[in-house]
């Protein structure tokens, strides 16, 4: 059985679906990142000066691209997902010959095609702004890739175990954002009291945003080679569990 | 071969309902199979597990020779499941809801799509292939999900209720189509509440109840067994007395209907000449229930009999 055509067609299922409602998926972090260029980046940001040498505008650009990876990868996997359940088409799925691991893969596939392209509508954007540096294309493009596989897991995870439509909204609304605002997107975390840098360690998105801001700009306030091994931890961990809950059922079988 | 064998399966939910309390089922190659039981029975847990909706507790099952649970890949691409209730993607188009299933189980693209023109036309939709799903009428998005079960030509076709609320001149026309595909090699599991349907149909049956199979025999054989016929005479002038008719009992509707149970050792041409001896003049008469239903509704209330003492 030739289990490469399912996965491709699952991936490019997810791909048609986010494409065919650009309005909805692509339009608004276009709109919502000018915004944050404009505010945080002119208006404040000249009265901010510069961290760790770079202009603020310069240091905040990576941090706001792998925000909207984060975002839209799990956003992609937890609505579409969700829906398939809801509507039961993922019986489709069930009752055809696709191992789990085709399912989590064409899915998560999916969540990172939809999480690169807004990163690269977001990067697009910045360019209005400033003028963007590539201080390592591995590191930047590899921690981008994993970031946005992480979340998409997360996102299908989080599809799986929800009941209603305001699960799939709780833990962005409530865990994502405020993660990733306290991730040191606009600010380093050298500028916080000791108290809260020690807190601000434990939360994995500094890790991932400071590690892609190094691949770009050079900068970072944690150690690259931990950032990789936390990212790596944390996906291994994800699809270990959504593999389990595929294999149980949970949520998707009687 | 067999294309269904089903072994003590069992399944009792987490609630503690046992719904499925371990049957043995077993569907010939090439059979048009009825699956009949009322609601609550099992027979959808039963299809659940065969086609891996539904974790089984106990029991085996074995498509075309593959075990469900060893050799899981090959057993289901054996399998064509229509289900109860619409499940396909509301908002993609016919024509990609083929494609898609086309690829889960594998099919290239050259050979998809040549396999959903032939579908789409078998189940006459090729004109609604670009129609976006959730815009076509209730009996169209039936013959959507046939044709999607068949695209990948499955050797064993499950139909569970397929005709549920289409009216009856779409429902005699997929009675032909299932006909058809039967008639081209297809193994059919037919579900259903219309037991016309099944008596049409199929060739082989199971009744299944509370869990358990209680009937499991071909259909001319079970039909055989119904002693009595009932029928609903309709007269040409009105009665004022009940007639006495030997060897059948009679119940009077209204002074222009009977309602005669004719057991098949009296026959009818006994009961029309009492009636001509008599002077009644019959205008009209039909059977008062199906025969299967009456064959059913028998199995059914004697199993419910039986677990009362």
């Amino acid at each position: 059985m030739n289990f490469s055509i399912a996965l491709k067609t699952i991936v490019g299922k997810e791909i048609y679906r986010f494409i065919r409602i650009w309005p909805q998926t692509l339009l608004p972090p276009a709109i919502t990142t000018t915004l944050y260029f404009l505010i945080f980046g002119k208006l404040i940001g000249n009265r901010i000066g510069s961290i760790h040498s770079a202009s603020y505008m310069d240091y905040i650009v990576p941090g706001i691209i792998l925000m909207s990876v984060i975002s839209h990868s799990y956003a992609n996997v937890v609505s579409s997902f969700y829906s398939t359940k809801f509507q039961r088409n993922i019986e489709e799925l069930l009752v055809a010959p696709v191992p789990n691991w085709v399912i989590l893969g064409g899915y998560v596939g999916g969540g990172i095609v939809r999480g690169i392209a807004v990163g690269a509508v977001v990067a697009a954007i910045s360019l209005l702004f400033t003028t963007m540096t590539i201080h390592s294309l591995l590191i930047t493009g590899s921690i981008a890739l994993m970031t946005a596989t992480l979340f998409a897991l997360a996102g299908f995870i989080n599809a799986i175990l929800a009941e209603s439509f305001d699960d799939i909204s709780i833990i962005p609304n409530f865990v994502l954002t405020p993660l990733s605002y306290l991730g040191g997107v606009f600010y380093s975390v050298e500028m916080l009291p000791d108290l809260w840098q020690h807190l601000s360690m434990g939360n994995p998105i500094l890790y991932m945003i400071n590690a892609f801001r190094y691949g770009m700009i050079g900068v970072s306030d944690v150690d690259i080679q931990l950032a990789f091994l936390i990212t790596s931890g944390f996906i291994v961990l994800l699809t270990v569990f959504a593999l389990f809950l595929l294999h149980r059922g949970s949520g998707i079988k009687n | 071969m067999n294309a269904l064998s089903i072994r003590n399966l069992k399944k009792t939910y987490r609630n503690g309902f046992e719904a499925l309390k371990g049957i043995d089922l077993e569907v010939e190659a090439g059979d048009f199979f009825a699956l009949l039981g009322p609601n609550g029975a099992g027979k959808s847990t039963a299809i659940g597990i065969v086609s891996s909706l539904v974790n089984a507790t106990a029991g085996s099952v074995n498509i075309f020779g593959h075990d469900l649970q060893t050799d899981r890949a090959k057993a289901k691409s054996c399998i064509g499941l229509v289900p109860q209730e619409i499940n396909f993607n509301q908002f993609d188009t016919v024509k990609n809801i083929l494609l898609n299933q086309a690829g889960y189980y594998g099919l290239p693209r050259k050979i998809a799509l040549p396999r959903t023109e032939y579908c789409l036309k078998q189940m006459d939709l090729w004109d609604k292939r670009n129609s976006v799903s959730r815009r076509l009428s209730g009996g169209m998005k039936r013959r959507v999900m046939i044709a999607r079960a068949m695209v990948h030509a499955p050797k064993l076709l499950i139909l569970d209720e397929p005709t549920a609320g289409v009216d009856i001149e779409i429902r005699r026309s997929m009675w032909q189509m299932m006909r058809e595909v039967n008639q081209q090699g297809t193994t059919i599991i037919l579900t259903t509440h219309y037991l016309e349907e099944a008596e049409s149909l199929c060739r082989n049956i199971a009744i299944i109840d509370q869990g358990q199979i209680v009937e499991h025999s071909d259909m001319a054989s079970l039909l055989a067994r119904l002693n009595v016929d009932h029928f609903i005479l309709d007269l040409a002038e009105p009665l004022n007395t009940v007639p006495v008719l030997a060897g059948c009992s009679i119940e009077k509707i209204n002074d222009k209907s009977l309602n005669v149970a004719v057991p098949k050792q009296v026959g009818l041409n006994q009961l029309f000449s009492q009636l001509t001896q008599q002077h009644i003049q019959v205008i009209s008469m039909k059977n008062k229930s199906n025969r299967l239903e009456q064959l059913f509704l028998d199995l059914i209330d004697a199993k419910a009999a039986g677990a009362k003492q």
